[in-house]
């Protein structure tokens, strides 16, 4: 009977919390459908209002309900399948870079040698550099086809310097995005290496195990799984990855959803059409997330 | 006892005295990071003396981060600001609204030049006051031309320009004829590239609002831009705007750079290598009346419902004045005073003397903004068109043409896909039924 009493107290007790997170999630999440089913925008919500649909304006806005055009639009511009595949490639090929590379460090900064405390630190830096830094200082330090560092060093072989962004954007946000992420999955890896039992260590070292089927028995199955969450958590933020295309100004060629939906409300200053932007956003995202924890959420249930 | 009393009392009503006399309106201006607007931020003393009650506060912004914040304010109330710098694109559509309030202590707003005047006017009242105007005109190398032993007329052909570009690029020595600009954004080439299609009989709409991309005069201000950039431009000119192309220019580079009136005072200036070298012409046309340059005044505009509108009224008042550009000349010299929007300012000897005087304010006369096009069109607006889904339109079609630049698309894929882009937002925004 006490349990039963305690259970709706504390029921009772943490309502309060539930309710406002609820609220916080909720309220802005059904503000953007509500949006996402307007003729909305912010610089003149008359026009298209009175013309398309006479004597339906119902606010102090002039807003007028769009049914499912905004929706109609957004999917069929040919910039949504552009920025759709750029999302993807994106997510994708940091994700393979950080693991793998990430994998590699974390086994090379595993080892002692002298300093190994400071490099350690070193390496952590370029996670911590806000995102709208970085991409200004890879832009007009780094990849300037005058005078960048990269064409610098282009120049001093020979070679004529590479115009990343005119050329090839998406590849030079890949190696941006990257930069920040792989240090991100070193330090998980690094983490995890570092709770190897000493005892199996010692085992395959008397056994003689050569060293790649010593990675490959040993050391992989352990980190498969800080790799899962290496996964999962990245590509909830790569989705997301916004600061770098605003920043180079690659919008045009290489960029990705949030870019579109930023592009569709303050610059075209559409909030119907960004808002269902917005919400195809997070079905896609959704989708993803659906079907990265099926191929490789089973190695969390161990 | 009662003496300390009344003394007190007195004490007491001159304080109260006092905070009502200094009581501050405090102004909260947005702003662009343009060199002729950060100059003024060190002047306000001038208006501040005269005005003790009235503090300044300054939200500097680069354009496109400026123009988000003042937009989005603007049309949610927000009243986060008291003045706004805002430019020809904004003002009739933002006007027409009723979203500004209608200025009432311009100096002399008779001695406002037309052309200008006449694009922040709206229903008779003006609504922005200039704080500096601007066209666009050709700036060359007079050396580079002698050496190529040739002669730029003051009033060249597009023509005129090809040829001077291909004799004077020289890309060993890393001297290219022509620069233009590529980087993708309605205010970046968009704003070039539709000047430029005026003068070669190109409109963005017929009289229906029929996206007219597919039009043989688009084609050939596409391909004219493209051969010309492909053969004498610089490498990268995709991701070149107007600050790109300043400092190429300013390190020799450029022979020619078709670009705003204002940057002659850079390319004249202390940062230049080549300052005194510099000759000025006309922007280009193919003899069909219209030339290839546009028009654009930074203004600043009192949003409407402001709770502080005389001190704001006031500020714009000083700050668009006269009297303000006698300040900048005294203090820096005439060739820094804000160029393009007073007819005394031309007529000023002191002024003429200003090397690229007379080619601004010609510039500037031969702009339209009513009228820019041969063809006849529904819109005003000479390097835009004034109607508020211009912005995200172009902005769309200027990825497709820095694309193009770039060489990723042909000019026939970019106009086919510029018209799918307009004929699509057309639609969607009612314009065609």
């Amino acid at each position: 009977m006490a349990t039963q009493q305690t259970r709706a107290l504390g029921r009772l007790a943490v309502a309060p919390s539930v309710i406002a997170l609820f609220m916080w999630m909720i309220v802005p999440l059904a503000m953007t459908i509500y949006f996402s089913f307007l003729r909305y925008s912010l610089l003149d919500p008359n026009y298209a209002c009175s013309v398309l649909h006479p004597g339906q304006l119902f606010d102090e806005a002039n807003r007028c309900l769009a049914g499912f055009s905004n929706y109609k639009y957004f999917l069929t511009d040919p910039a949504f399948f552009r920025a759709m595949g750029n999302s993807l490639k994106l997510v994708g090929w940091v994700l393979a870079i950080s693991v793998v590379g990430g994998t590699l460090l974390a086994l090379l900064l595993d080892q002692a040698f002298y300093g190994r405390g400071i490099v350690r630190i070193m390496m952590i830096a370029p996670f911590l550099v806000m995102p709208t830094v970085s991409a200004l200082v890879w832009k007009n330090m780094m990849m300037n086809p005058v005078s960048g560092f990269l064409a610098y060093l282009f120049k001093l072989v020979g070679l004529q310097p590479i115009d990343w962004f005119a050329h090839y954007p998406l590849t030079a946000i890949v190696i941006m995005v990257a930069w920040q992420w792989v240090p991100f999955a070193t330090l998980i890896l690094l983490t995890s290496l570092q709770s190897l039992d000493e005892e199996q260590k010692e085992a395959a070292e008397m056994d003689g195990t050569p060293p790649l089927s010593y990675f490959w028995y040993i050391v992989l199955p352990h980190l498969l799984r800080p790799m899962t969450v290496v996964i999962l958590i990245e590509t909830i933020f790569l989705l997301n990855v916004f600061a770098e295309v605003y920043v180079t100004g690659t919008g045009g060629t290489a960029g990705n959803l949030p870019f579109l939906v930023y592009q569709y409300g303050l610059i075209a200053n559409d909030i119907g059409g960004a808002s269902a932007g917005g919400i195809i956003a997070v079905i896609l995202a959704n989708i993803v997330a659906f079907f990265l924890m099926r191929m490789i959420g089973k190695n969390l249930e161990a | 006892m009662k003496r300390v009393f009344t003394g007190v009392l007195g004490a007491m009503a001159l304080a109260a005295l006092a905070t009502t006399a200094l009581a501050e309106t405090k102004l909260t201006i947005a702003t662009v990071n343009n060199g002729d607007m950060i100059r003024m931020q060190g002047l306000t003393d001038d208006f501040t003396k005269a005005n003790p009650d009235i503090k300044l506060e300054w939200v500097t912004l680069e354009e496109n981060v400026l123009r988000e914040k003042v937009t989005t304010d603007i049309a949610a109330k927000g009243g986060q600001f008291d003045v706004l710098t805002i430019g020809t694109y904004e003002v009739p559509i933002w006007g027409k609204k009723g979203w500004l309030l209608p200025l009432t202590m311009v100096d002399d707003p008779a001695d406002l030049l037309p052309a200008i005047a006449g694009g922040l006017t709206v229903d008779g009242k003006l609504m922005a006051a200039p704080f500096y105007g601007e066209s666009s005109m050709v700036m060359y190398r007079k050396d580079l031309m002698d050496k190529a032993g040739m002669k730029m007329p003051d009033a060249p052909t597009w023509k005129d320009i090809r040829e001077a570009a291909d004799k004077m690029t020289d890309k060993a020595n890393e001297v290219y004829g022509v620069c233009l600009r590529g980087k993708a954004g309605w205010g970046e080439n968009m704003a070039f590239l539709t000047a430029m299609s005026n003068s070669f009989g190109a409109r963005w709409f017929d009289e229906n609002w029929k996206p007219q991309f597919d039009q043989p005069e688009w084609k050939d201000t596409l391909n004219f831009y493209l051969d010309l950039m492909k053969a004498d431009g610089p490498p990268g000119a995709s991701s070149n705007g107007f600050n790109e192309n300043l400092a190429l220019f300013n390190a020799g580079k450029c022979g020619m750079w078709i670009d705003a009136t204002v940057a002659a005072s850079f390319v004249t200036g202390k940062d230049s290598k080549v300052a005194d070298k510099v000759g000025f012409a006309l922007a280009p046309d193919n003899g069909l009346g219209k030339r290839g340059n546009w028009l654009w005044a930074w203004s600043l505009a009192i949003p409407a419902g402001s709770q502080k509108e005389e001190a704001a009224q006031k500020f714009v008042g000083w700050a668009t004045s006269k009297h303000y550009t006698e300040l900048v000349a005294s203090k820096e010299g005439w060739a820094n005073v804000p160029p393009g929007t007073r007819t005394s300012l031309y007529a000023n000897p002191e002024y003429a003397k200003v090397p690229f005087a007379k080619m601004t304010l010609d510039s500037i006369n031969a702009a339209d903004p009513s009228k820019p096009t041969v063809k006849p069109v529904p819109y005003v607006g000479v390097q835009f068109v004034a109607i508020p889904e211009f912005a995200g339109l172009a902005t769309t079609t200027g990825q497709i043409f820095s694309a193009a630049l770039a060489g990723d698309k042909t000019a026939d894929q970019a106009l086919a896909e510029a018209q799918d882009a307009a004929t699509r937002e057309m639609t969607k925004s009612g314009y065609i039924k």
